[in-house]
């Protein structure tokens, strides 16, 4: 297992766009109305946000990423790394990193590279970046991580659409000497095709049958180029492998319960996460929730509920520490230990 | 952890139903209960995982019908 220390980074500022459009759940056409109440009751997703005709993960990116260097004031000059985690990019190739760099207007001597991660890619990113920038005495990087899951999922499909809400994110990770952050990573290939769209490579071309759609019970309408989620095995998954990434990175780095203001989990679904919340024994009210109005936003939920939950909490100007855990698609997983107090702008937007 | 007693496990997994129309039996076909659907057996999974310690997994719910399987099922898993 990696336990990994990252030293002299920490996060300046996390800005997250998500789409104008919202969907509610209790209307969602492939739910009875009792079955919809008991949706959202389990998974604590009402409503989501999801992208109109033309708009990609990229797009929401692009505005985060402006709002972020704009409002911190950074010269773009001095940006020397730009880090995307996604798995809803522009194109197979070239990088989107890359096309955001010129979209960005940011320095053509910069290192740009995406990297394909869901939920625990945020946490990933945060890793990458940090520990790129530390060999490279790199100042200031930007990571952007999102997904737009809305447009991978079928919308017939009762058993992923409603899940998942569109939103992408920038979090600014500048140089500040002494501060730590402590990371415990890991995943599981056996586990490859929990979460997946079969014809979604090289390995299954897209062909003429990718497009067939198939039944799968009432409700449950999909073709191979649409995602699909095998609801038990992640379940299990999560409940069993969450709380031991979490337990790993305490045990490792001897941190104190008492030392933890915040944990922020991956938004998989409430039930999984409260499953999760009780068997590491974590006081409720220390874990922050962004699922009912945003859904699961796949590795944008980590940084989207630092936004929208922490925003009002920062101007309490407490030297706040968090733990963040990312788990899923892969499966893979990661957890970290972070100071959060040099972020000095968290931002909602919407396009 | 617990140690598994069929007739304890019968008691837990009627827990999982709010509104349970018949008696549970260890040759009940658990699919065939109307309350039945996917949000319970994610129920089901976490109550398995914090009681009795065993990782059940979606292959091992659809891989059998009745409670006795899904017993006999955990029992393999114990070890």
């Amino acid at each position: 297992m990696a336990n990994v220390v990252v030293s002299n980074f920490s996060i300046a500022g996390i800005s997250a766009c998500v789409p104008a459009q919202i969907e509610d759940n209790l209307t969602y056409p492939f739910f009875s109305e009792q079955e919809a109440v008991k949706f959202v009751e389990a998974t604590g997703v009402r409503f989501r946000r999801t992208v109109t005709k033309g708009i990609v993960t990229s797009d929401l990116f692009l505005v985060a990423a402006d709002d972020l260097i704009q409002q911190l004031n950074w010269d773009k000059n001095d940006i020397d790394i730009l880090i995307s985690v996604s798995q809803t990019f522009d194109y197979d190739l070239p990088a989107t990193s890359i096309i955001l760099q010129n979209k960005l207007h940011l320095s053509k001597s910069i290192a740009a590279f995406d990297v394909s991660l869901g939920c625990s890619g945020y946490v990933y990113g945060l890793y990458i970046i940090t520990s790129l920038m530390s060999v490279s005495n790199f100042k200031k990087g930007i990571l952007l991580a999102g997904d737009v899951s809305s447009i991978c999922c079928n919308a017939e499909d009762k058993s992923t659409y409603p899940l998942f809400g569109d939103c992408g994110t920038a979090t600014a990770i500048c140089f500040d000497e002494g501060s730590k952050m402590y990371f415990n990573l890991g995943c599981d290939g056996g586990g490859y095709n929990a979460i997946i769209i079969p014809d979604s490579g090289y390995r299954n071309r897209v062909n003429v049958s990718s497009f067939e759609l198939q039944e799968f019970g009432e409700g449950i309408r999909r073709s191979r180029i649409n995602l699909f989620l095998d609801g038990m095995e992640v379940f299990s998954f999560g409940i069993s492998q969450a709380p031991k990434t979490v337990n790993e990175l305490k045990e490792h780095f001897s941190l104190n319960e008492n030392d933890i203001d915040f944990y922020v989990f991956h938004q998989a679904n409430l039930k999984m996460n409260k499953v999760i919340e009780k068997k590491l024994k974590i006081n409720p009210e220390k874990s922050l929730y962004s699922l009912y109005n945003y859904g699961n936003t796949s590795s944008a939920s980590i940084p989207l509920t630092c936004v929208v939950e922490l925003k009002n909490k920062l101007h309490d100007n407490k030297n706040f520490n968090a733990v963040f855990c990312g788990f899923g698609v892969g499966l893979s997983w990661a957890s970290c230990f972070l100071n959060l107090g040099r972020v000095r702008y968290l931002n909602l937007l919407e396009l | 952890m617990k140690k598994l007693d069929l007739g304890e496990f019968i008691n837990d997994f009627a827990s999982l139903f709010n509104d349970l129309q018949v008696q549970l039996t260890e040759s009940t076909n658990f699919k065939e209960i109307e309350e039945w659907d996917s949000l319970v057996a994610l129920s089901l999974i976490a109550l398995v995982d914090e009681k009795y310690g065993i990782r059940l997994l979606g292959e091992d719910i659809r891989s059998v019908t009745t409670i006795l399987e899904l017993y006999q099922k955990l029992l393999s898993k114990q070890y």
